[in-house]
């Protein structure tokens, strides 16, 4: 059953469960920023109405910045308004910033220790049609080994719009990561968001594995849960938002609970959550892991729907890892 | 802005002097490093430290006071040894240069040394975190101005005219740039591993006020910086002709000098020529 504490979208279930593109958080979060702290300044590249900095460039223009169609530009720029008092957030898509302006990220706002919000944006291959180009599947990886950086991926647009505004009070670099389309509401603004932490949404009674998500596949995992209960393999699943600090402490006590575990994320299963979490196991509680994620390769134009079943990342593809997690216990 | 002094203008070039010195010694301590940027690049930093900047080396971190970034921080034994000269740490500490535990890393970090306004090293990004820094400063109504240092190899990078494109449209007047042009990089001149020229139109095209000026001429480049502050609605560039391995003849002009230090008997002839030229400053003013 869900977690009744977390008081999660009681439609979770329902086939007419309210859908919003989880990037709106986002915009809803900097516009309430903008309101509370006149240091927040936003940046585009070029993509103001898509990464959904609209909204704030026309209410505060004097605190947005246009720079054109250059992503190494707007990661240099953010850097010399982080060390000068502001809280940047630049904003582009995933696979252009922080995917063509790494090196910019690296040097001037972790090394730097630069006060900067990075957003990356059109994660994942649920992008659909405008192919591998623009779907970004590597940035959790190489964001997460980035020393001074945190990463957030959230797993809904209410979620997106907390993770936002606790991104701006945390002094120094943060990763933000959003999907394009159209997801489901998973969370309610009465759900707790706490950096560092991931929470149980589901729970079975004497669970035989634990599937740990980040991002839009959290609706997936948990309808792969509730079939799985009705035959009989009752699991446990957390939403992981915050993938670097992860929640050390969570993932262990559950794997000395259910002696499995199964990660999920739109991302490539190494260097993500899966590689985040297995990293903690090994360490830890060594048990038998699963990961759905994309497996070392690049996605392809398709909707949504069509992309996340053809790089195995649907609803059964979670239910088999489940089965061959437990399959693999000793 | 006011205009050097003749006896500024000897005390100045005396500390010139003696930070050329400083660079040949900390490079040979260091046993790595670049030692004809740093040269060339000894008057300007005189100049900014000793003259143009409103700092306080006691407190490094003042808000109101102008920030100088160094873009090109391969040469930071210049940065270093002026910021010792100026108050920002003591003199000893120049010889840690490129040690482990010491606060002089290889190429500057922000954090790690007072002074330092950002981590540079990687070519190419710091006209866009002076940009950073200067809009700020117009968004909080700020006096302070924001100088960046850079060199002209740095320019081969595509982040370099995309900030260059962004400074021109915002008007940036409160930012100035000063271009250490020596004509040399790692492989060899500028103009034969990727032309450069014509810079200064280049600039002009992207709405930026150019300048040039003998970059050992420390008159010169104060009288370029004030006429930057007074220019309305432009960023500045200066581009100052410098000479690479400048003091020491042997380094001089000579591309190879670029990326290396003196060794023992080189930096001993150096050390020679230096002094013998600190005494002629000394003379001359009298």
């Amino acid at each position: 059953m869900l977690n009744p504490k977390l008081k999660l979208n009681p439609k979770i279930f329902d086939e007419d469960i309210e859908e919003v593109p989880i990037r709106n958080g986002f915009g809803e979060g900097l516009l309430f920023l903008g309101s509370k702290n006149d240091d927040v300044v936003a940046l585009s590249a070029d993509l103001a109405e898509s990464t959904r900095v609209e909204e704030f460039a026309k209410k505060y223009p004097e605190r947005f910045i246009e720079v054109g169609v250059a992503e190494q530009n707007m990661a240099t720029i953010a850097a010399g308004l982080g060390v000068s008092g502001k809280i940047p957030f630049i904003a582009s898509y995933a696979t252009f910033s922080p995917g063509r302006n790494y090196e910019q990220i690296r040097t001037t706002i972790a090394y730097n220790n630069s006060n900067v919000k990075i957003a990356g944006h059109h994660a994942g291959v649920s992008v659909g049609p405008d192919g591998a180009t623009h779907q970004a599947t590597e940035d959790v990886a190489i964001m997460r080994v980035m020393p001074n950086m945190k990463v957030f991926v959230p797993c809904d647009a209410i979620e997106a719009k907390k993770a936002t505004i606790a991104a701006a009070s945390i002094n120094g670099p943060v990763y933000l990561r959003f999907g394009r389309e159209k997801s489901a509401v998973i969370t309610t603004e009465d759900t707790p968001f706490n950096p560092g932490t991931m929470e149980v949404f589901w729970e079975s009674r004497k669970p035989q594995a634990a599937i740990i998500v980040s991002g839009l596949l959290l609706r997936n995992a948990l309808l792969a849960a509730k079939e799985l209960e009705k035959e009989k393999i009752n699991v446990l699943v957390l939403n992981s938002p915050s993938i670097k600090p992860i929640d050390e402490k969570k993932i262990k006590e559950v794997a000395e609970k259910t002696g499995a575990i199964i990660t999920v994320e739109e991302h490539q299963i190494s260097g993500g959550l899966g590689g985040a979490v297995a990293e903690v196991l090994a360490k830890r509680k060594p048990v038998p892991v699963e990961f759905v994620g994309m497996k070392d390769t690049f996605g392809e134009s398709g909707s949504p729907a069509d992309l996340i079943e053809k790089y195995g990342m649907g609803i059964k593809d979670i239910k088999e890892a489940v089965r061959q997690a437990i399959a693999r216990k000793s | 802005m006011v205009p050097i002094h003749d006896e500024k203008l000897k005390y100045l070039e005396e500390t010139a002097n003696k930070i050329r010195e400083k660079i040949i010694e900390m490079l040979l301590e260091a046993g790595s490093g670049h030692s004809a940027g740093p040269l060339g690049m000894a008057d300007i930093f005189t100049a900014f430290y000793f003259h143009i900047l409103k700092h306080d080396p006691k407190n490094p971190f003042w808000p109101d006071r102008d920030r100088l970034v160094l873009s090109n921080g391969h040469i930071c034994p210049v940065l270093y040894a002026t910021l010792a000269y100026a108050g920002y740490f003591p003199l000893e500490e120049l010889y840690t240069l490129r040690k482990i535990n010491s606060r002089l890393q290889g190429h500057p970090h922000r954090g790690s040394l007072p002074g330092v306004e950002t981590t540079s090293g990687p070519l190419g990004s710091g006209l866009s975190q002076a940009i950073g820094m200067a809009l700020a400063a117009r968004m909080d109504r700020k006096k302070y101005r924001v100088y960046c240092l850079m060199s002209d190899g740095e320019h081969d990078e595509g982040n370099v005219w995309e900030a260059v494109m962004f400074a021109g449209k915002n008007k940036l007047s409160n930012l100035t740039v000063v271009m250490d042009r020596n004509n040399i990089q790692i492989d060899g001149f500028t103009e034969n591993v990727m032309p450069l020229e014509p810079l200064r139109e280049k600039y002009e095209s992207f709405n930026w006020h150019v300048l040039e000026i003998d970059g050992h001429n420390m008159e010169e480049l104060v009288f370029a910086v004030s006429e930057a502050e007074a220019i309305y609605e432009k960023p500045t560039l200066i581009i100052a002709h410098t000479i690479p391995g400048k003091g020491v003849s042997f380094m001089e002009r000579d591309f190879t000098w670029h990326g290396k230090p003196p060794n023992k008997e080189e930096a001993k002839e150096a050390l020679s020529e230096l002094r013998t030229l600190g005494r002629r400053i000394k003379s001359e003013h009298e």
